[in-house]
């Protein structure tokens, strides 16, 4: 028996349901036995009007635990003798070796990293490893052509759980801010969010309208809210 | 969320904040001298003899007055004790420690004593209870909760409001023996017109911002502190940087101008104790 | 305790403050309160007033205190120098100390540690104002605060305390209760699933006494726990009517 509703807030310890063949749930719960329970605040969201459903116990927070193959939006904040350190706002960090951050053969005996990454930069990256066994659990790579370092626009952070919302379905959310105001959206699956208009303006319209979706992430009605945010601001600011 | 002994900015932003400034701006749209909307509430800790929460933007800082009987130092046998002691727990940023105090609430608390002391906002003769022998120790304890960005002018804040709502638990004297009978207790009496405040300024580039976010503070590269009742200049720190004559001979003028408005919707907020603490 | 009452602490049933033995002062909550922490709350019961910040699941400086194969949780109980009649001299007493390895135990027993190996997760507990059972104040409020931060957990948490005047078990107790009375059992339990969490015994008790005093805190604990879920749906309550 499902013990809880479409949109319905739980709490840690809050049973959700068992095992069943009309439903299947999934997301931030904990078993005991046959029963699943809530293990932190979270949202109900059930998916599907044919059996079996799914029932998603969606976080409304928490930290970023890495995930291999995750992209992320990185701060370099240390250079070692072999690569870098990089921030990604996670319990765990990362680095990027040296022969993960270009394509060209390097010399590591005479090359000057700084030359390549310095302190402050930051980073398209892929996580290519999770290991806790490593010093430096997380490793990155930019060696794909559409990673490497961030050199224009604006970085804005938001809570890691309310990164599927700002992306949308299918990338819905996110594709609003090309189709409307041809501005690029990236987001890093660590809650940080790189923004590229042509228009100094127009990124930090994005990055607010950005933290709207942040606040009121557990909404209904989300997408239409965003649109009319947009065209309102479009009109005001004479665009077409 | 990751932990290190320094706020990481990245260059790109640094960039971004910089040419905002150099344009006058800054990201809450406010301008360089302006501060962020500032609310105080006196007489939030009911077991403190005068308490005080500031909010300065997100920065929360509380202050609260303790009295104790305590002995006159020996060169100012008819004086009270005024303590200042400021802390920064580890709740209040992911950068701070547990610990004794560091050498930044330790600088803090000794710039808000000078100008507490030098403006004589509480006139200290009213606190001594047998001259040479007894007298008030006023411990005025500064804990902030919520760091970001000028703590200096926060706590300054939080310690004069308190002050303006402490309460003197009435001292009674049996011969030789003072005891303190705290179920009776009379205003403070001191000097609102002398109340002295700080305002620090921050220097990026070479422009001078006041009140500035905790990113902002983290980006500057000078610090410089004016402390002023409104009239005469009751204490100057100057931190990290340099400056020259010039920009001091600005931030004096400008503190001026900015505690003497500033003074007045402090005392406004001072006058009605609040009793709840809820944030 | 040998020191006697400067007023009586039960006079007809009623107690210096004019409750019933079973009777808890009333409760208020805030969750988020801090806005640099990854989860707080402000909790009081009466006059008692907690702030709990936690920060985490995150590296700690230096990392050698981290473990392998789970986070280790950091607690930090500490009273504000103006949080007591007497001043209270800043640096960490033993009593703060031992309170904050109990409270540390308590939450280790739900909290899933092993979500995050080689972590921490500290939570920091400042004591504002104290009127008695300061100690079970500050686990309700550091359980509010690990669920604003997202920390995975079995269960919320509930502090009550327990104490007797005689052969009255009273619950909740005050400054004046906690100094003068003849027994002192501060309890946390998992509410869910009725787990003990954190229990002490100070005084000399019948086992009747001591079983009693966990009735009652149990029956105590449903309305603090109430006022909890409250505060912390209350974040995000305007949607869901929405």
């Amino acid at each position: 028996m499902l013990n809880v509703t479409d949109r319905m807030i739980v709490l840690p310890g809050d049973l959700i349901g068992g095992k069943s063949n009309d439903y299947v749930i999934v997301g931030s719960v904990y078993w005991e036995g046959d029963k699943a329970y809530a293990a932190t605040v979270a949202m109900i969201n059930i998916k599907g009007d044919v059996k079996p459903m799914e029932v998603q116990v969606i976080p409304l927070n928490g930290a970023y635990k890495p995930r291999q193959g995750d992209i992320v939006i990185g701060y370099v904040i240390d250079i070692l003798v072999n690569g870098w350190e990089v921030d990604i706002k996670s319990p765990y960090s990362a680095y990027l070796p040296i022969n993960e951050a270009t394509l060209k053969p390097i010399d590591v005996v005479t090359a000057d990293l700084r030359n390549i990454l310095n302190v402050s930069d930051i980073v398209l990256a892929k996580i290519s490893d999770f290991n806790l066994a490593k010093d430096y659990p997380v490793t990155l790579t930019i060696k794909e052509s559409r990673l490497g370092r961030i050199e224009d626009g604006t970085v804005i952070e938001i809570d890691p759980v309310k990164v599927p919302r700002v992306i949308g379905k299918k990338g819905s959310m996110v594709n609003m801010f090309k189709d409307e105001l041809n501005c690029d959206v990236t987001v890093g699956q660590n809650g940080r969010i790189w923004v590229r208009c042509r228009d100094k303006r127009d990124e930090l319209f994005v990055s607010q309208t950005i933290k709207f979706i942040e606040r009121e992430s557990h909404q209904s009605g989300l997408m239409d809210k965003v649109k009319a945010i947009i065209q309102s601001y479009k009109s005001t600011s004479g665009l077409p | 969320m990751s932990s290190y002994p320094f706020e990481i900015i990245p260059s790109l932003r640094r960039d971004t904040l910089r040419r905002m400034i150099s344009e006058g701006k800054r990201p809450d749209d406010r301008q360089l001298i302006s501060m962020r909307d500032l609310t105080i509430r006196v007489g939030v800790i009911k077991t403190a003899d005068g308490s005080a929460l500031v909010n300065l933007g997100n920065t929360k800082v509380i202050a609260g007055i303790k009295f104790e009987l305590g002995k006159p130092f020996e060169d100012t046998p008819n004086e009270g004790n005024l303590i200042v002691n400021l802390e920064t727990p580890p709740l209040a940023a992911p950068t701070f420690e547990p610990g004794p105090p560091d050498e930044n609430a330790i600088e803090i608390a000794r710039v808000i004593d000078r100008a507490l002391r030098h403006s004589n906002y509480i006139p200290l003769r009213d606190l001594t209870i047998i001259p040479g022998k007894s007298v008030y120790t006023m411990w005025v304890d500064i804990y902030v909760l919520n760091h970001d960005g000028n703590l200096i002018d926060s706590s300054m804040l939080a310690a004069v409001s308190a002050i303006a709502n402490a309460q003197v638990p009435r001292a009674i004297i049996d011969g030789e023996n003072v005891k303190l009978d705290k179920s009776t207790k009379i205003p403070l009496n001191i000097n609102p017109q002398n109340m002295p405040l700080t305002v620090t300024y921050y220097k990026i580039d070479k422009y001078l911002i006041v009140d500035p976010t905790l990113e902002e503070e983290v980006m500057s590269d000078g610090r410089f502190t004016v402390a002023s009742d409104g009239e005469n200049i009751v204490a100057l720190q100057k931190g990290e940087g340099y400056f020259t004559p010039e920009e001091i001979d600005s931030m004096i003028n400008n503190t001026l101008s900015i505690v003497k408005d500033l003074k007045v919707k402090v005392l406004e907020m001072v006058k009605t104790p609040t009793g709840s603490l809820l944030f | 305790m040998v020191k006697q009452s400067p007023i009586p602490l039960l006079t007809d049933g009623k107690r210096v403050d004019g409750r019933l033995p079973e009777e808890h002062r009333p409760v208020t909550m805030q969750v988020g309160v801090l806005p640099n922490a990854n989860g707080s709350a402000l909790v009081a019961y009466g006059n008692t007033v907690v702030l709990a910040a936690v920060y985490g699941p995150r590296e700690p400086i230096p990392r050698y205190i981290t473990v392998p194969d789970k986070a280790v949780v950091r607690v930090r109980y500490h009273m504000a120098p103006f949080s007591t009649d007497d001043r209270k001299n800043p640096a960490p007493t033993r009593r703060e100390i031992e309170i904050s390895k109990v409270v540390k135990q308590a939450l280790e027993a739900v909290v899933f540690l092993e979500q995050y190996p080689k972590s921490t997760i500290d939570v920091f507990l400042e004591v504002l104002q104290a009127d008695g059972s300061t100690r079970v104040t500050s686990i309700t409020a550091a359980s509010l605060a690990l669920a604003d931060a997202g920390i995975p957990m079995r269960d919320l948490v509930v502090g009550v305390s327990v104490g007797k005047i005689n052969d009255t078990v009273i619950v909740d107790l005050n400054k004046l209760e906690d100094n003068y009375g003849d027994g002192d059992l501060p309890i946390a339990i998992a509410y869910r699933n009725n787990w003990v969490l954190l229990m002490q015994l100070d005084g000399v008790w019948k086992p009747s006494e001591v079983k009693r005093g966990l009735e009652l805190a149990f029956k105590a604990a449903e309305n603090i726990y109430r006022n909890m879920r409250e505060a912390l749906k209350g974040r995000y309550m305007a949607v869901v009517q929405q």
